[in-house]
């Protein structure tokens, strides 16, 4: 019966385990198909062609130079490699400037011979059209039908998730605005990180200890959208007047708010690692004549350096990853910040604000799906990072 | 008299350590602690560089002078007192840094910069510990990558670094193997030429080998002190009797 019972045992926690990681697995898994299924979309929205004259000789264009074109930023042919003539574009809803309702049909029957020959007698024109509305034998040209490649993404400095005929996915600007924010939070969490770490490990009386203890871990238990909450009333409109900005949203917003955040485990983990530091090397600093204090710098900080800093690390991670409060105030402009007194926009904000609008399968949804990769990427190597420290010590404690 | 002690009576709290205790030290002697443990010997050896300051809620009454002045006058400054009088701890506990910055650190502590001056005085002080030779090509290792006997010897060299006129070990080669006691006993046989030295051990044969006097400790009274070759010999209490012939303890 014993037996029976620990069998049971065993079987419930070898399939719990088992469970657990699968389905950890699949997720990954999932993240990382959607993610890669980006680069099997085309450049040019599903279905639609950009069609040219055939005297033109442009037969390929990137994402950013077709919506340079549509943006009208780019007039000229020759800007693009083409000959020297001016760029006109054409989609479907300016049909109607160029025809007659007679002309198109009632049931805009001829469109499709409409266009066709539109773009035969204009030799600049591009056209942004279904394919499917083109007749088969149009004397046209068609640009080449490539799909996003990896530069365009990994080097894409413009996030357009939403332009047509081609969105943009350039990551930099998020990648930038994720890593500078987290730069930043770091650099206002270090100090005070530390500075309340070292008081509450070495001068903090006992009592004193066991009133910030809790305070400061139940910081850790807050939502972060209360964060963001306090953040958008407080600190926002505090900065707005303070740099006399014209937004208050920013990255220092962020930055702001994300160090309050990142503090919390920094100093619970960084203090456990300092009063883990053993009684007997205080002492032995001590009786040669070191003041409390040399021995704080010069024994206790160092032989507790790796826990310190995987503190650091872990609160890096938190910064990182951390979504709703910066979603709240960091502005959300998708541009490669200049300063931190700028709006931007990190990873995570991006996929919470823009996974609601995309389109279930297409490519805005798979770019968001290839950020989340990204995103655990950048949490994997702080983690693994952290795992490092910790085991590296050179003169490594019993 | 290199050191006197006047009355000592101290207290853990409520509970009474050491009671009415009064000795005196002469300089260039080995004096041994000996005693079952919790009879206070540790205790005692802790006050003469303050290292019981760091436990709360401790009292102290009567005086301990070294060189005539009193340790724990108030006007004493505990970082230069401790510089005067240093410590060997019962397990060896180098810093977690290299053989030479561990020598060098009670140096740099108190204000020594000559670079030339340190790297002197750790040689001297690891030639002095019997520990050069073992450790001269790898002075930059971690000192954890000593063996636990030249780990004490190591920190013997620390302690002796800043040049402290007296030395308290504290069971200083009971971690140790027979062979690493048997050096350290050695070390300590040569230090006595230059400083008075104080060492509470367990072991009543390293007493007898390496100490001038003993002092028998029994439930925070000392019970006997006299030349150690009188206690092991011709002890006049039977509490000593009893301890040194092993029938308790």
């Amino acid at each position: 019966m014993k037996k029976f019972f620990e069998a049971i045992v065993r079987g419930v926690l070898t399939c719990s385990g088992f469970v657990t990681s699968l389905v950890i697995l699949l997720i990954i898994g999932f993240l990382f198909t959607e993610g890669a299924g980006l680069f099997n979309e085309p450049m040019v929205e599903e279905g639609y062609v950009l069609a040219l004259n055939k005297e033109n000789d442009v037969s390929s264009l990137t994402a950013e130079q077709i919506k340079a074109v549509f943006d009208e930023d780019i007039v000229n042919w020759k800007e693009i490699g083409g000959r020297d003539m001016p760029i006109t574009t054409f989609r479907l809803e300016d049909v109607e400037r160029y025809f007659t309702v007679e002309e198109l049909g009632s049931e805009y029957e001829h469109v499709g011979m409409c266009i066709a020959s539109l773009i035969a007698r204009s030799p600049g024109m591009i056209a942004f059209v279904p394919q499917s509305m083109l007749p088969a034998d149009a004397e046209v040209r068609y640009i080449d039908d490539s799909t996003i490649s990896l530069s365009e993404v990994f080097a894409g400095t413009e996030w357009f998730p939403t332009a047509t005929p081609a969105p943009l996915f350039g990551i930099v600007p998020l990648l930038a605005g994720t890593l500078w924010v987290s730069l930043f939070a770091i650099l206002f969490a270090l100090p005070f990180g530390l500075s309340v770490a070292v008081y509450m490990s070495e001068v903090a009386s006992e009592r004193m200890r066991s009133v910030l203890k809790p305070v400061i871990e139940l910081l850790n238990g807050i939502p972060s959208v209360v964060y963001g909450f306090f953040g958008l009333i407080v600190i926002v409109p505090l900065l707005q007047q303070g740099f006399n900005l014209p937004v208050g949203e920013s990255g220092l917003a962020g930055s702001i708010v994300l160090a309050i955040m990142a503090l919390p485990t920094m100093i619970t983990v960084a203090e456990d690692a300092m009063r883990s530091c053993p009684r007997s090397l205080r002492e032995a600093s001590l009786a040669l004549g070191a003041t409390r204090w040399q021995t704080i710098c010069k024994v206790v900080i160092p032989s507790s350096m790796s826990g310190i800093t995987s503190g650091i690390v872990l609160g890096i991670g938190r910064a990182v990853g951390e979504t709703m409060a910066v979603l709240m105030v960091t502005g959300n402009a998708a541009i490669i910040p200049t300063s931190i007194v700028e709006p931007l926009r990190t990873i995570p904000a991006t996929i919470a604000a823009e996974l609601g609008e995309a389109p279930a399968g297409g490519a805005h949804y798979q770019a968001l799906f290839l950020l989340g990769v990204i995103l655990f990427f950048i949490t994997l190597v702080i983690n693994m990072s952290v795992e490092y420290i910790s085991s590296r010590n050179k003169y490594k404690l019993r | 008299m290199k050191i006197e002690v006047k009355d000592i009576d101290f207290y853990y709290g409520s509970f009474h350590a050491l009671k009415n205790i009064s000795m005196g030290i002469e300089q260039n002697k080995v004096v041994a602690f000996i005693g079952p443990s919790g009879c206070g010997k540790s205790t005692f050896l802790r006050l003469f560089n303050r290292m019981n300051d760091l436990i709360p809620d401790t009292r102290l009454t009567g005086q301990i002078l070294i060189d005539g002045k009193d340790v724990y006058a108030p006007k004493v400054e505990v970082d230069v007192l401790r510089k005067e009088i240093g410590m060997v701890f019962q397990r060896p506990n180098p810093f977690p840094m290299s053989i030479f910055e561990n020598v060098a650190y009670g140096l740099r502590v108190n204000g020594v910069k000559d670079k030339v001056f340190i790297a002197q005085r750790v040689e001297e002080t690891l030639r002095g510990a019997a520990l050069w030779d073992e450790v001269k090509d790898k002075l930059k290792a971690s000192a954890y990558a000593l063996s636990g006997g030249q780990q004490q010897r190591l920190c013997i060299a620390r302690a002796m670094a800043v040049s402290p006129s007296v030395l308290l070990m504290d069971e200083p080669a009971s971690a140790l193997d027979p062979i690493s006691t048997a050096k350290v006993e050695e070390l300590i046989r040569e230090l006595r030429k230059e400083l008075t030295i104080i060492i509470v051990t367990h072991n009543m044969q390293q007493a007898a080998r390496v100490s001038d006097k003993t002092a028998f400790f029994y439930m925070g009274e000392m019970v006997e002190y006299d030349d150690t070759k009188v206690i092991f010999t011709h002890p006049r209490k039977t509490e000593t009797q009893n301890y040194i012939t092993g029938r308790f303890g």
